[in-house]
């Protein structure tokens, strides 16, 4: 049985309450049914320190790209909003205006206008102010690059016929504005990556251009986003039925209806799984499969234990997307709070409630 | 226009003590409805609290709260915005205090 004693998951993890049921065909018990009132004689109305007590945040892998950590004893709701914000509300930077002076490569003026907007830039964010629509391009929110590359015909016995062959993301000029030249002195705005090819060119062929980078947040472009992927998955629970052993004759062939590693067999041909390798389950069903499988192993998964996969693409250090995505977060409910409290206090003046106006109407949101 | 939209709309049928009312938040979406929702129906005063966008192309949600004993919903969606905010500062606290202290795999990619 996998809740045995050489266990290397908590043993809370085999409450069933935290399963989520996964079978050939359906899932089952996605939703928490934790909440007052649903179980007779049990509390559970939102208490601090009993979250505290059973949060559990830990970093598992971290790269220059990439980070995993586990999320553990929270709602769907709460990594949800955590993972929409990491894709679409953590601002970045990104070129928004193109101007053409001069494009006489065969890519088109409004195609090479996207595919450069696309282009990550390694510029602080927090350095920035929003610039709102029609507003007026300064220093502290717009930033300038040029783009002039030309085509020529290389000397005979150079490595390649062509010079400037490839128009690469590296081939951005900086133009620093006003203060940019001291504000960015110590890291010059550039493409994170310089060899993004844009264009291909021919000898004779030019491009021109003036590109205005702006901040932005994904939700309006993708090209805002900060995260190149930000999923997660839940961990994968793998039951065997003490009850009901698979049969030693099958037990290899039990083995690899699982990722490897996951089912160890013994020499006597005994099932056991191993918990090291649990949170590797791809979690195929192959076993559900099988006539002789057939009520040997339950597939679950833990309800609130997320495995966060986020890839940063862009200024933000990986490890670093999660606190700005919670800022980002407690800013939104700074300012829907303003909001209720004015609206409480508008209540409270009026002396007998926030009642509905003679349309029908009540509109007192300002801050 | 943006700035005239107020970010709080109390929308017509609300109880006149606010035991039951429906709340229009402007300028958001599932991400602060869905978790509001559960904190909200964390609060054992409240009998019914539900969420919804009600079109896509249109920048708001609308998040129904009904109480039980009269008690003014308003008050419970102010505790629920305080109690989400706690939630996010232990949940930062959790991450940092593990990315300092914990032993992970620290590894090489290649872009």
């Amino acid at each position: 049985m996998a809740s045995s004693s050489s266990s290397h998951l908590p043993q809370s993890v085999f409450n069933p309450r935290r399963h989520v049921g996964v079978h050939a065909e359906r899932v089952s018990d996605v939703s928490s049914t934790e909440f007052p009132g649903h179980y007779p004689g049990e509390d559970h109305s939102w208490n601090l320190a009993k979250f505290k007590q059973n949060l559990k945040v830990s970093v598992k892998r971290l790269s220059q790209r990439s980070v995993e950590f586990d999320l553990v004893g929270v709602d769907a709701a709460i990594a949800n909003a955590f993972r929409r914000i990491l894709i679409a509300e953590v601002p970045t930077i990104a070129i928004e205006d193109v101007f053409v002076f001069n494009n006489t490569s065969v890519i088109h003026d409004e195609i090479l206008a996207q595919r450069i907007g696309l282009i990550p830039l390694n510029v602080d964010p927090r350095l920035f102010d929003f610039r709102p629509p029609g507003g007026i391009p300064m220093d502290r929110n717009t930033l300038v690059f040029k783009l002039n590359v030309t085509c020529e015909r290389a000397k005979k016995g150079s490595s390649s016929p062509y010079i400037n062959e490839y128009v690469k993301s590296g081939d951005l000029v900086w133009e620093p504005q006003g203060e940019q030249a001291t504000v960015f002195a110590s890291r010059p705005p550039a493409a994170t990556n310089p060899d993004i090819v844009l264009a291909k060119l021919r000898p004779g062929q030019v491009i021109e251009m003036e590109l205005h980078a702006i901040k932005g947040v994904g939700k309006e472009h993708a090209k805002w986003s900060p995260v190149a992927t930000a999923t997660y998955r839940l961990h994968p629970l793998v039951l065997l039925n003490p009850s009901k052993p698979v049969p030693p004759e099958h037990a290899q062939k039990f083995a690899k209806c699982f990722s490897p590693g996951v089912v160890e067999v013994s020499a006597a041909g005994e099932v056991s799984i191993n918990e090291r390798y649990l949170r590797t389950e791809t979690m195929s069903r192959e076993a559900l499969r099988h006539k002789e499988f057939e009520g040997c192993v339950e597939l679950k998964r833990i309800r609130d234990w997320f495995i966060f996969q986020v890839e940063s693409e862009g200024p933000y250090t990986p490890e670093s997307l999660l606190p700005e995505s919670i800022k980002v977060m407690r800013g939104k409910i700074a300012s829907i709070r303003a909001a209720a409290e004015a609206l409480l206090e508008d209540s409270q003046h009026l002396g007998g409630g926030v009642g509905p106006d003679a349309d029908g109407d009540v509109n007192m949101g300002g801050q | 226009m943006a700035d005239e939209t107020p970010k709080i709309q109390i929308l017509k049928g609300a109880a006149s003590d606010l035991s039951a009312a429906t709340y229009q938040i402007h300028d958001e979406s599932h991400t602060i409805g869905n978790a509001l929702r559960w904190m909200l129906m964390k609060n054992p005063k409240v009998e019914f609290c539900g969420y919804s966008v009600p079109h896509p192309s249109e920048n708001h949600i609308n998040m129904r709260i009904q109480m039980y004993d009269g008690l003014s919903s308003l008050a419970a969606l102010l505790q629920a915005l305080k109690d989400l905010d706690d939630l996010c500062v232990t949940i930062d606290d959790a991450y940092t205090y593990s990315l300092r202290n914990d032993n992970y795999e620290r590894w090489d990619e290649k872009s």
